[in-house]
């Protein structure tokens, strides 16, 4: 462990370092010191490559987190010859990012055992690693899929458009019968190019491509990307914006578990509960308008601190939605834990046992209801969780039940961290100015959104603009562990353990 | 059971009164139709031009198809000549009639379908909802009226599994290059004639995406589109009031009184 810390640059989460004091190992070595990390109780929050000034070649950089001390820990390498050796053969958690470094630099990951791309997009360099003819478009979910052969077996193929008010996403089942053997997502269908677009930043338009990273996750990810310029401008905020900002992020995971908890009763047909969330969640988002005019907060965090401040008159109106909202929820949520109809349905569906969870590196909620005691909130504190400490709250099953009720254990202390808030919410000026930006820097951000943790990497030139600025959503991690739950499942139980996930597809598309 | 009856009765009746009674109130932050009034611009000035994040601000008119209805421009004027009413009525069914000028301070609010269009579709309306890039927030507004609070239903729109089964499509997100094949797909999927809304500033012009070479600026680039429902996202009450003008259901903001329906069968 103490190697580990020699070899590698540690980090504070929200602050930035000068590129200079990030160490550039061999690839060699960057393999063994994650492979090492990840043995050691660490995980691996972002991996990406990144051109930078006056080296010649891309480096591959990697974040790793040691959530039990707290800390951040970066390196990087050179990659001199477009390739560099696959980590996810001894390292699943990472099989997406080797996949994503293929795909925008046309680095081959050697030896990636599923080797295929992830959005289905062009490369940003003339360099592609599947040797696409550039005359030829990249159709989306097209190429091969994993097979399962023999008798009776089949395959269904599901998306992308499907067949609620979904985001597009194709799905494909290998079945026996109504059990499924495997399935395997095909994404990309959302994808934007904002990583791209954020290159040479930040400007106008940076700040709204963070509110729209993921709709239902503006709060999280424009936090995410405040704090990165914040972090590379050293700017101190009040204490009243942080304040301000945990309340924002509280009610966002209190309208979106409200609204997942109605949806998981909805798909077991259990209406009375459904119809209730629904129209809870819509309040709680009336919330967040009520600070900022937004139902999904657009407007409400920026660079400095919030883009509104409130007064008293404000704080005891959201205080008294607060306790109708608290009172219905909990008569609304508690009748799904008094069904047997609903518990047979949640009981025993889609577990993801602990091991397969740290191995896979799922985060937020999904892992916390497989026993991992994970929460940025809590490992990685930020703003006003270094102050006000919010217990993690886990389940060990790890099944659809455990999701649904770890989001019910959450929804219950958001409420109770909203309400302290408000009660001490500190004077002061609700944004401060922020500053230039500090040139040849990377700046690490990570907190912790509804659907888990949000990690923003920037890195700027000489001219403190981006040279690279990586967004990783949370449900980048959690896909795969959506595909492990379905195996050995009934094909029908897929909108249930879809739904105990909730993951977005934009936030993945990017 | 007892549990579940008494529950019922405690979240009581909560649908909107609207369109019988008032629209629910909105927050007085709420940012609605903007108004400008460039008789205050000092000359040279476009302060709102170079803070708009997708230039749907000139120094003569905002395009609500652009607008992300955030605060850059009201922020960087100097001399508040922009300012958000909370007026949440905004759609319309030319594309031309977004662009909202000082001299016509008044939006051309949608029309209803042509009588043909009405008659078919007046009563009952299914549509697929097509998400083609975007970031998802349009998309859980839509859902919102599904709501027991706002309750689609009861007007006879009902989002549907099947493009086969419907008689139009609800397009949200700007149409990513990834989303164009499948969007054409489901358009001719659906049986004529058949109707197209395109919900949100992605949907309308591209939004915050307009001009990246991995999206279309939407969703016109591909199919035709009969009604723009302007909003980053667009709140619930703006896409029911858009969808409601669209079937002749209101005008002037209260529900329009519909002949008997023995005349209307007497008219079929």
């Amino acid at each position: 462990m103490t190697q580990l810390r020699r070899t590698l640059a540690t980090v504070i989460n929200g602050r930035a370092i000068e590129l200079d004091a990030v160490p550039t190992l061999t690839l060699d070595m960057l393999a063994r010191t994650t492979i090492d990390a990840v043995a050691s109780d660490w995980r691996v929050a972002s991996m990406f490559a990144a051109p930078i000034e006056g080296v010649p070649c891309l480096q591959l950089f990697i974040v790793l987190v040691d959530d039990q001390h707290s800390e951040l820990h970066v390196a990087r390498a050179r990659i001199e010859d477009g390739q560099f050796p696959s980590l996810t053969p001894r390292c699943p958690q990472v099989h997406l990012f080797e996949r994503e470094i293929a795909e925008q630099f046309g680095l081959t990951p050697v030896d990636h055992p599923w080797f295929k791309p992830v959005r289905y997009q062009r490369p940003w360099t003339d360099r592609d690693a599947w040797q696409r003819p550039t005359d030829q478009p990249i159709l989306p979910g097209v190429g091969d899929f994993y097979r399962v052969e023999g008798d009776e077996v089949h395959e269904v193929a599901v998306g992308p458009v499907h067949a609620g008010i979904i985001e597009p996403g194709h799905f494909r089942f290998q079945c026996h019968g109504e059990q499924v053997f495997h399935l395997e997502i095909a994404l990309g269908y959302q994808h934007r190019g904002v990583e791209e677009a954020m290159l040479r930043g930040p400007n106008k338009r940076s700040i709204h491509y963070a509110e729209t990273l993921a709709g239902d996750t503006t709060i999280a990810h424009a936090t995410a990307y405040c704090q990165v310029l914040e972090a590379l401008a050293c700017c101190q905020k009040s204490a009243r914006s942080q304040a301000l900002r945990g309340i924002a992020l509280e009610l966002e995971r209190l309208a979106n578990h409200v609204g997942d908890l109605g949806a998981l009763a909805n798909d077991v047909a259990f209406l009375p509960t459904a119809s209730y969330c629904g129209r809870i969640r819509g309040d709680c988002l009336n919330m967040t308008a009520l600070l900022c005019g937004s139902r999904f907060g657009r407007g409400m965090i920026r660079p400095g601190g919030v883009g509104f401040d409130v007064d008293q008159a404000r704080l005891d109106e959201l205080s008294r939605r607060l306790d109708v909202a608290e009172k219905e929820a909990a008569g609304a949520v508690n009748l799904l834990w008094d069904t047997p109809s609903v518990m047979a349905r949640f009981e025993a569906t889609g577990p993801l046992p602990r091991q397969i969870a740290t191995e896979l590196g799922i985060v937020g909620p999904a892992a916390r209801a497989s026993g991992l005691g994970r929460d940025a909130r809590h490992d990685l504190p930020t703003g006003i969780y270094r102050f006000a400490h919010l217990p993690v709250s886990t389940c060990d099953s790890g099944d659809v039940f455990a999701r649904a009720f770890v989001r019910w254990l959450e929804i219950q202390q958001s409420i109770e961290f909203i309400r302290e808030q408000i009660h001490e919410i500190p004077p002061g000026p609700h944004q401060v100015a922020l500053g230039p930006l500090a040139p040849r820097s990377l700046a690490i951000a990570i907190n912790e959104g509804w659907r888990g943790e949000v990690c923003h990497v920037a890195i700027t030139d000489t001219q403190s603009r981006f040279a690279r600025y990586k967004v990783v959503d949370p449900s980048f991690h959690n896909w795969a562990g959506l595909a492990y739950v379905l195996r050995n499942q009934q094909i029908s139980d897929f909108p249930l353990c879809n739904k105990s996930f909730n993951l977005s597809y934009c936030g993945h598309d990017l | 059971m007892l549990k579940i009856l008494l529950e019922r009765m405690k979240q009581g009746h909560r649908t909107i009164k609207y369109p019988d009674g008032p629209a629910p109130e909105l927050p007085d932050r709420f940012r609605g139709r903007p108004i400008m009034d460039t008789g205050k611009c000092p000359d040279g000035c476009c302060a709102c031009a170079d803070a708009c994040p997708t230039n749907a601000v000139d120094k003569v008119s905002i395009d609500l198809g652009r607008c992300l209805f955030c605060t850059d421009c009201v922020t960087a004027c100097p001399e508040h000549a922009i300012a958000y009413k909370a007026d949440y009525r905004l759609a319309v069914r030319q594309r031309a009639d977004l662009v909202v000028r000082q001299d016509l301070q008044v939006l051309h609010l949608a029309t209803a379908l042509d009588a043909k269009l009405e008659r078919l579709f007046g009563r009952s309306v299914k549509l697929r909802q097509v998400s083609a890039g975007g970031c998802n927030a349009c998309e859980a507004d839509v859902n919102v009226l599904g709501t027991i609070g706002w309750d689609l239903g009861r007007f006879g729109i009902q989002m549907v599994a099947s493009p086969r089964h419907a008689d139009g499509l609800l397009i949200t997100g700007p149409v990513t290059k990834n989303m164009e094949l499948a969007l054409t797909k489901t358009y001719d999927a659906v049986p004529d004639p058949k109707i197209v809304i395109a919900v949100g500033a992605c949907a309308i012009s591209g939004g915050p995406y307009v001009g990246h070479s991995e999206v279309n600026n939407g969703a016109e680039t591909i199919v035709p589109v009969d009604l723009y429902i302007p909003g980053c996202p667009p709140h619930p009450m703006t896409i029911l009031d858009g969808l409601l003008r669209l079937l002749g259901r209101i005008e002037d903001g209260s529900r329009k009184k519909k002949a008997p329906l023995s005349s209307a069968f007497a008219q079929a």
